[in-house]
């Protein structure tokens, strides 16, 4: 199969995880992603590793987010290779870059320059929390950005403190949204020829994230409130959220109490009605916790199955693998690495044509695509 | 200033939160996004009130939302004539996109194959709960249910917390983000190979992609399951100080750094001892526990003043109060006026800024139906 992205160059002067996982999902579309390192220690992010696990010289996590790329390491002290460079970018398609505001000035390589240099560039940079403001010089690290927007109070009950997201909420939808608008501008410069200047922060991408919390406080004037308990998500009802039972936990999700209520069989539940389910939740959802303790997820998967009743059983990864629902996605690839060593990564989440995507190439040596690269370029 | 997307043309047949948020993005690109609804009820998100709250007009926030710069067409798919407008329709679309169960379409003969039989050229994008075949593909592709099939409940919390979801519609949003990479993706390769492609995303593939660093750490390991941290827990994977604290006053979110050099700006000589690197995550419990009792004898700005000037990475934790009012929201110009039926309603904007401007527009989310009148002229229905 022709990927999409064929043929499409793209220069990622990027670290951790926003910049590069948009690259990722370019290089997984077909384009050929060459990372721009500083020579020798690369990119920062090759010394960031989770639970000391190793690669090479590099973390497994830089591995899992740089995989099918390339790597073209350059001085940017020196003149020989900003040479090479302009002359990379001239016939790159797109650039992407996360440094903090004026890095890319000092070099030399902001858009009006690069723009100078290849009038059809794409390129794109993202922030922590936009290109001005007091905040603009403030590291754009995710754990600070989804405290200052607000999120760390839509997770957890009522009586936690601010409880973050346990993955990076901001790097990776502002990374993925930065790859959802570099492919339409490909296709405005397909049709007219012409660049574009694409800027995100992750303040501004988890914000959109919280579009919907936002736009009924900007009506209401509430803050949400998470429920004391089994809060899934403080803008809904009643039974929304997670209970224990005899042997496990239950994922229940919306739907009207009396439909709940023929499988837990309260007389308690009865004299609630179902506009209450909002104003009432805490209680509501404290009856509801009670009962479920009666029986083993099974007993009330069993029961919710007759009735098509929105339930799930809440897995750790070990029942989530070993269930047939996710076999059947083949959503592992093993990517092959020098000296036949090899790691087991996810793989691209889109199909295309029914097809899966899937890529054994591994993350690059810094500047390991020096070479080839200056062949390519003459 | 051209928009990335003109002249491109959506179909959306979706409702709820996954699809619809997909298409929202192509409107704000420029495409124009034309939802097919049925009569009578139209899109159920347009009755999910949130929060008890009904805006008078009778839809949702969350509908405002999620469907502002949309127009509506509203049609009974079972009735031959309604069923005849839209494959007409289709007929001249970029975009076919739904949500809707494994086998709803193709029921009606509005599946790939059919469709790619009145338009070659389409790009049809679904998306799924749980992928299209195995024992779960005709469950329901709900967000906290695939939130707890996931896995991803046990990232966030503390351990001796109950399994904790995301409080925000995750894996609605991330599904959506992808169908639209997609979707671009196909009407790229289009411009060159003239063909339309399908592209499919699933809730649950989507949802362990959110998780791949950590999956491929599982992968890796031994199959170690994650573990939260005891207190003030933010990542499963990462060291102390790592984590939202209480102070005096309120709380303060510190990320990654040195606990030794915390140590020395908090006056803290029980932080000492922490010299080898791998205690930060190994002995994570035992150090936050001591970070956090040190913490709570300062306000909040008092230890930011602190620690900030030494390039500590920290942050105050703001609601939704303390945001709206702080300079750098105020700056980002979030907030627009869209106009809806009459109404004004107040919502967010595009998030991505195109050649430095901030894309507005002041076109609401339709009534049900509103744009059958100029859909059916415009294209001779």
């Amino acid at each position: 199969m022709q990927l999409p992205l064929k043929d499409i160059i793209v220069l990622e002067f990027s670290q951790y995880l926003a910049g590069p996982c948009a690259g990722l999902r370019l290089a997984d579309l077909g384009a050929r992603v060459i990372k721009i390192e500083r020579p020798e220690t690369g990119e920062a992010g090759r010394k960031l590793s989770i639970k000391n696990m190793w690669v090479d010289d590099s973390s497994l996590l830089f591995h899992t987010i740089n995989r099918n790329k390339e790597s073209f390491a350059v001085d940017l002290n020196r003149e020989e290779d900003l040479q090479w460079l302009r002359k990379l970018i001239r016939n790159a398609h797109i650039i992407i870059h996360n440094f903090r505001p004026g890095v890319m000035e000092r070099k030399g390589l902001n858009y009006e320059e690069v723009k100078r240099i290849n009038p059809s560039i794409i390129y794109t940079e993202i922030s922590g929390y936009s290109e001005n403001g007091p905040w603009k010089n403030k590291p754009g690290q995710d754990l600070l950005l989804q405290s200052l927007s607000g999120l760390t109070y839509t997770t957890g009950n009522k009586n936690d403190p601010p409880t973050p997201f346990g993955l990076a909420m901001g790097d990776y939808l502002c990374g993925n949204q930065a790859a959802q608008f570099i492919i339409a501008a490909l296709i405005k410069a397909k049709k007219t020829g012409k660049g574009s200047l694409l800027q995100l922060s992750l303040m501004e991408s988890l914000i959109d994230f919280q579009f919907e919390f936002l736009t009924t406080y900007f009506q209401s004037r509430k803050l949400p409130m998470r429920s004391e308990i089994s809060n899934g998500n403080p803008l809904l009802s009643a039974p929304y959220g997670i209970y224990k039972t005899a042997d496990g936990y239950l994922a229940i999700a919306m739907m009207p109490l009396s439909e709940l209520n023929e499988i837990l069989q309260l007389g308690a539940l009865q004299d609630y009605r179902e506009d209450e389910a909002f104003v009432k939740r805490d209680e509501i959802k404290a009856i509801i916790a009670r009962r479920l303790l009666d029986h083993p997820n099974q007993y009330w998967l069993d029961k919710a199955a007759v009735l098509d009743l929105w339930i799930m059983p809440v897995l750790n990864w070990k029942e989530m693998e070993a269930s047939q629902g996710y076999q059947i996605l083949e959503m592992e690839q093993r990517v092959i690495l020098n000296k036949g060593k090899s790691f087991l990564t996810t793989r691209c989440p889109i199909r295309i044509n029914k097809k899966v995507l899937k890529s054994d190439k591994p993350a690059p040596e810094v500047g390991s695509g020096n070479e080839t690269i200056k062949l390519f370029l003459g | 200033m051209s928009k990335l997307l003109d002249d491109i043309l959506v179909l959306d047949f979706s409702q709820f939160l996954s699809g619809p948020s997909a298409s929202l993005r192509l409107a704000d690109m420029g495409a124009r996004v034309i939802k097919i609804e049925r009569p009578g009820t139209g899109d159920i998100c347009r009755m999910l009130y949130v929060s008890d709250v009904k805006p008078e007009g009778g839809e949702s926030t969350i509908f405002h939302a999620i469907n502002r710069n949309k127009e509506s067409f509203a049609a009974d798919i079972k009735e031959e004539a309604s069923l005849k407008a839209i494959k007409k329709l289709i007929a001249g679309a970029d975009v076919v996109m739904h949500n809707f169960r494994p086998g709803v379409m193709k029921r009606i003969g509005l599946d790939y194959e059919n469709v790619k039989s009145m338009n070659p050229s389409i790009v049809y994008g679904e998306i799924s709960g749980y992928g299209q075949e195995g024992a779960w593909s005709h469950l329901p592709g709900q967000d906290l249910l695939l939130q707890a099939v996931s896995g991803i409940t046990y990232l966030s919390g503390n351990s001796n917390q109950p399994p904790v979801p995301m409080g925000v519609a995750t894996a609605d949003i991330v599904a959506g983000t992808h169908l639209t990479q997609g979707i671009l993706a196909a009407l790229f390769q289009r411009m060159q190979t003239g063909e339309g492609a399908l592209i499919q995303v699933s809730m649950l593939e989507s949802l362990l992609d959110f998780q791949f660093e950590v999956l491929t750490c599982y992968l890796n390991d031994g199959k170690e399951l994650p573990v939260r941290s005891e207190v003030n827990s933010a990542h499963a994977y990462i060291a102390a100080p790592y984590g939202i604290y209480r102070t005096s006053d309120g709380y303060i979110a510190m990320a990654m750094g040195s606990v030794i050099k915390l140590g020395e700006l908090m006056e803290m000589d029980a932080l000492n001892k922490y010299t080898d690197i791998n205690d930060w995550f190994m002995k994570r419990d035992e150090i936050k526990r001591i970070l956090q009792e040190r913490f709570l004898q300062k306000s909040t700005a008092d230890w930011l003043s602190v620690l900030e000037p030494a390039d500590i990475w920290c942050a105050d934790v703001y609601d939704y109060k303390d945001l709206l009012e702080s300079q750098s929201y105020r700056i980002l110009e979030m907030e627009q006026w869209v106009k809806s039926q009459g109404l004004k309603v107040r919502t967010t904007r595009c998030p991505v800024r195109v050649g430095g401007k901030r894309f507005i527009s002041e076109k609401g989310a339709p009534g049900l139906g509103e744009d059958n009148e100029k859909i059916t002229k415009e294209f001779g229905l």
